[in-house]
C-alpha cells in the first residue's frame, strides 16, 4: 500500500466549515434537511459580516435546537409565536438582522395568525420555513402541508381531504401582501439548488437590513426518518411528489 | 366638607363631562376627588352614570352604595336612583320625559328644565352647563371661579372657545332651577 | 417646584407612566375595560418623543410574545389586558418566567368566568399569584388601590422585574382602571441607551453576539430532568428571595384591632370604611390591605393572630381566593371568614360591615 501525504490546503478543500457554525454534534437524523439550511444560514451571516447584529428565533419543533448550531444570539420562542417574537425584536431593535426559523407545523398551523400578520404589517425580518410535510419533532404526525395520501403517524391510511382537509401553500398566500417583500420556494437536495436556496437566504437578509419588508424563504424539505426512507428514496419522492404540489421558483420580489 | 353623587341619564346627554367639570373644580380648589362612571355597552344610547366625590380628606371607597344628591336625566335613572340618596339628600331633576315624578318625602327636591331651556335658546350643548348651574345654586361646594377654572381644565384647548357661553350656561342654570319641596 | 396635579383616569395613567418610566415598547390588544392604555399611548405618539414602540397586535397572544421577544434584548417593554385577554397571555408567562424575563403584565381585571362580565372584579387572584400557567413558577404581584398607585406601581414593577429578571404582574380592576383622581406625575426618566443595555444586561441579553462573548440563547428548554431541577431550584431561590424582601402592605386602625378585614386593591378602600363604620359602633376593627400579593405579608398576619387578634375576614370581590393565604398565615390561630361578591358586583361598605358582624364579630 502506498503511502501519501494529506494535502490540507486551502486551494483542496471542497468544504470549509463556517465560522459561524458550532462544533456541536446536530441532533437531526442523518439525510435531514435542517443541516443543510443551518450551513447555509451561517454562511450568509458571515459573508454578510452581521453575526454581531443577527438574532435568530427558533420554533418549537425539530430546529427548537437550531440555537446550539449558530454563534449567533437566539431566542427560542413558543409554539407557533416566532413572527410575533420576531416583530417584538425588530421593532425595539430596528439596528438589528431579525430572522425566524420554522417548520411547517409551526408557521402554518399553530402559528398561522401570527405570520400572517406579521406579514401584513411588512415586519421588516426574514422568514425560513422548513416545509417537510410532517412533523418531526413529535414522531411525524399530519402537518398542515402534509400532501393528499400522505401516510403520517396520524394519518396512518393516507391524508384524506374529506377527514383532514387540503394541504395548502400559504407562500402563495401571503405573497400579495403589500408588507411581503420578497417570497421565494427552494430546496437543498441537489448542490445546485442549494446555491440557489443560499442566494434567497441571503436575499431576504439584505431585505430585512434594509427595511424593505417581510421576505419569506421556504424551503421544500425532506423528513427521511418522518417519511420513513433512506435519505436517497426520500429525495427522490420529494422530486417527484412535493416539488409537484409545492413549485420551486420566486414567487414574489 | 363631603359631597358624594351621582348624575344619571342617557349616553350622550354629557352625564360623564358634567361630572368631569365638577371633579376638577375640585381639584381647583384643593379637595380630593373621585370620579367613577359606569362604563362598557351602556354608554352607547343607554343609560350613563358617574359617581363624583368630593372632600377635604382623603376618600376611602370610591363606589357608594347611597348619594348626598342625585341629578336624574330620565325615567330608568330615577328608578334606579331616587331610593338611593340619604335622607335629607337632594334629588335634582329634569322634568322632560319624566313619566313618575319622585315621591320621597324626606329629602330635599328640585326640578330643573335644562332640555327646554337649550331648545329655546337653540343650543343642545349648553344642556350639562346648565344642569351644573343649578346643581351648585343648591350645592355651592366649590367657588364660581373654580368651577370657571374646572371647566376649562376639563376642555382640551380645541374647546376653549365655548368657555363664555358654558360660563354664562352655568348661571343661566342657577337663576332656572325650581324647589318642589 | 409644587408639581402639577393632575385628574386621569387610571387607565390613562398606566399610559403616561409606562413613557415616563422610559419603557422601550408597549404590545398589546384592546379588550374592555382598559382599552384607554392603548389609546391614550396611540394619542401621546411616544416614538416621536423618548423612541418607545407601541404596536396593536393581533391577539393577545402575539401581544405578549412581542413583549417576550423584546424583553430577551434587555429592554423595558409591558402589555396590558383584561381577564379574558390574560387567559390567552398565559402560555408566554410560563415561557417569560422559564426563560427568567424582566418585563410588565398589567390586568384590569373583570368579572368572570369565560367572557364573563365587564364589570370591576378580582377573580383573577389565584391566576395572577399561584402561577397563572403551567409549571412552577411565580409573577411578583402589585395590586394598586389608587390611580396615584398605577402611576407609581409602573416604576416599581420594572425596578423589581430587573432586580429579579422575573415577570411583574400589576393586577388592577376596573374600578380604579375607569376611575378619575387626582395624580402627580413623574419626571421623563431617559430610555436606557443602547450602551447602558449592554452594560447592565452583559450576561444574557440578545444585543447580538461580538467576539468577546459566547452567544446569548433566551430559552426555557432543557431536556435533562436533572439540569431542569436544578435550574427550578434556582427559581425557587429567587422565589424566597423575593419573599424576603419585597413584601410591602398598608395598615390601618391596627394597633389596638380586635378584628381584622384584609383586603387589596380597590375593595381595602371600601373596607377602609368599613372600618370606619365600626370603629363607630363601638368595635376595634382594622385593615390589612396587601400591596404585593406576591410576595404575600404572610408574617404581619401571623403576628397580629399571634399578638390575640379574635377574628379575620378576608373581604374580597370574588368567591374567595385571598383567604386561603389569610388562613395560611393566621394557621388556626384565630377563625378566618371569607366575604365576597363576584361577577362584576362590587360590595358596599355596609355589606361588609354585616359579614363582618355575623361571621366574626358575634360568631356562635
Amino acid at each position: 500500500m502506498a503511502e501519501f501525504e494529506v494535502q490540507i490546503k486551502e486551494e483542496n478543500l471542497a468544504f470549509r466549515k463556517s465560522p459561524i457554525l458550532t462544533d456541536k454534534v446536530m441532533h437531526y437524523c442523518p439525510g435531514c434537511s435542517h443541516g443543510t439550511v443551518h450551513n447555509l444560514v451561517a454562511e450568509v451571516i458571515e459573508e454578510l459580516g452581521i453575526q454581531d447584529k443577527t438574532i435568530g428565533v427558533s420554533p418549537v419543533g425539530c430546529s427548537v435546537f437550531a440555537y446550539n448550531y449558530l454563534h449567533i444570539d437566539w431566542s427560542q420562542a413558543a409554539h407557533g409565536r416566532a413572527c410575533a417574537v420576531a416583530t417584538g425584536i425588530k421593532r425595539t431593535n430596528p439596528d438589528k438582522m431579525v430572522f425566524t426559523y420554522q417548520g411547517d407545523g409551526d408557521l402554518a398551523a399553530i402559528g398561522t395568525a401570527e405570520t400572517i400578520h406579521a406579514c401584513n404589517r411588512g415586519e421588516n425580518i426574514a422568514v425560513i420555513f422548513i416545509n417537510n410535510a410532517i412533523y418531526g419533532m413529535t414522531g411525524g404526525q399530519m402537518a398542515p402541508t402534509t400532501l393528499i395520501g400522505m401516510k403520517t403517524a396520524t394519518t396512518p391510511y393516507g391524508r384524506d381531504p374529506k377527514l383532514n382537509g387540503f394541504p395548502y401553500k400559504i407562500a402563495d398566500m401571503i405573497a400579495p401582501l403589500p408588507g411581503v417583500c420578497y417570497v421565494t420556494r427552494q430546496s437543498v437536495h441537489t448542490p445546485a439548488n442549494v446555491r440557489k436556496a443560499k442566494n434567497a437566504i441571503k436575499k431576504a437578509f439584505q431585505n430585512a437590513m434594509a427595511g424593505k419588508g417581510l421576505s419569506f424563504v421556504e424551503i421544500v424539505a425532506t423528513c427521511n426518518s418522518g417519511w420513513k426512507m433512506s435519505p436517497v428514496a426520500a429525495n427522490k419522492w420529494m422530486e417527484e411528489n412535493c416539488i409537484p404540489f409545492y413549485p420551486l421558483g420566486d414567487i414574489k420580489g | 366638607m363631603k359631597e358624594e353623587l351621582i348624575i344619571a341619564g342617557f349616553g350622550g346627554q354629557g352625564v360623564l363631562s358634567t361630572g368631569k367639570i365638577l371633579a376638577y373644580s375640585g381639584v381647583m380648589q384643593d379637595y380630593e376627588v373621585s370620579w367613577l362612571p359606569s362604563y362598557g355597552p351602556e354608554m352607547r344610547g343607554g343609560t350613563a352614570n358617574v359617581t363624583v366625590i368630593i372632600s377635604d380628606k382623603r376618600i376611602s371607597s370610591p363606589t357608594l352604595h347611597e348619594f348626598d344628591t342625585a341629578i336624574i336625566l330620565n325615567q330608568q335613572s330615577m328608578d334606579k336612583f331616587e331610593s338611593q340618596v340619604k335622607p335629607g339628600g337632594v334629588l335634582i331633576y329634569d322634568t322632560n320625559g319624566i313619566t313618575r315624578h319622585p315621591q320621597r318625602t324626606d329629602i330635599k327636591i328640585y326640578t330643573i328644565d335644562a332640555t327646554e331651556e337649550a331648545a329655546k335658546r337653540g343650543n343642545s350643548r349648553i344642556f350639562n352647563t346648565l344642569i351644573l348651574g343649578g346643581y351648585l345654586k343648591v350645592r355651592p361646594i366649590v367657588t364660581l371661579e373654580n368651577v370657571y377654572k374646572g371647566l376649562k381644565k376639563s376642555l382640551p384647548e380645541r374647546a376653549w372657545k365655548s368657555l363664555p357661553m358654558n360660563e354664562e350656561a352655568i348661571r343661566i342654570g342657577m337663576e332656572i332651577i325650581k324647589e318642589v319641596r | 417646584m409644587k408639581k402639577e396635579v393632575r385628574l386621569m383616569k387610571g387607565n390613562e395613567v398606566l399610559a403616561e407612566a409606562a413613557i415616563r418610566c422610559g419603557a422601550d415598547g408597549y404590545f398589546g390588544y384592546p379588550i374592555t375595560p382598559q382599552s384607554e392604555v392603548m389609546e391614550t399611548l396611540m394619542e401621546l405618539k411616544p416614538w416621536e418623543t423618548t423612541g418607545m414602540v407601541v404596536l396593536q397586535a393581533e391577539s393577545e397572544i402575539a401581544a405578549i410574545n412581542m413583549v417576550y421577544g423584546a424583553a430577551g434584548t434587555g429592554k423595558k417593554v409591558l402589555t396590558s389586558s383584561s381577564s379574558p385577554g390574560v387567559s390567552l397571555m398565559s402560555e408566554c408567562f410560563s415561557y417569560m418566567a422559564g426563560a427568567e424575563l424582566p418585563c410588565v403584565v398589567i390586568n384590569v381585571t373583570r368579572g368572570g368566568p369565560g367572557l364573563g362580565t365587564i364589570q370591576p372584579s378580582q377573580s383573577d387572584y389565584f391566576q395572577a399569584t399561584k402561577g397563572g400557567a403551567h409549571g412552577d413558577f411565580h409573577f411578583i404581584v402589585l395590586a394598586p388601590a389608587s390611580v396615584q398607585d398605577m402611576h407609581d406601581f409602573v416604576f416599581d414593577a420594572f425596578d423589581l422585574a430587573f432586580k429579579y429578571r422575573n415577570p411583574v404582574m400589576i393586577l388592577s380592576d376596573g374600578v380604579i382602571g375607569q376611575m378619575m383622581e387626582k395624580v402627580v406625575l413623574a419626571d421623563q426618566r431617559p430610555r436606557r441607551t443602547e450602551a447602558e443595555i449592554l452594560a447592565a444586561e452583559k450576561d444574557w441579553a440578545l444585543t447580538g453576539k461580538t467576539a468577546d462573548r459566547n452567544e446569548h440563547i433566551i430559552t426555557s428548554l432543557e431536556l435533562d430532568p436533572y439540569a431542569q431541577e436544578r435550574f427550578n431550584n434556582k427559581l425557587i431561590e429567587k422565589y424566597a428571595r423575593i419573599r424576603e424582601n419585597e413584601v410591602r402592605y398598608e395598615e390601618y386602625m391596627t394597633e389596638d384591632a380586635d378584628y381584622i378585614i384584609v383586603a387589596f386593591g380597590s375593595a381595602s378602600r371600601i373596607c377602609s370604611m368599613t372600618v370606619d363604620m365600626a370603629r363607630a359602633a363601638g368595635h376595634k376593627v382594622g385593615l390589612i390591605r396587601p400591596v404585593t400579593l406576591y410576595p404575600f405579608p404572610t408574617k404581619v398576619l401571623h403576628e397580629l393572630a399571634e399578638r390575640g387578634v379574635k377574628g379575620f375576614l378576608s373581604a374580597e370581590l370574588n368567591h374567595g381566593q385571598m383567604v386561603e393565604d389569610v388562613r395560611q398565615a393566621v394557621n388556626g390561630l384565630a377563625p378566618v371568614e371569607h366575604f365576597g361578591r363576584s361577577g362584576g358586583a362590587v360590595f358596599s361598605p355596609d355589606e361588609v360591615y354585616q359579614a363582618l358582624l355575623t361571621k366574626i364579630i358575634n360568631r356562635k
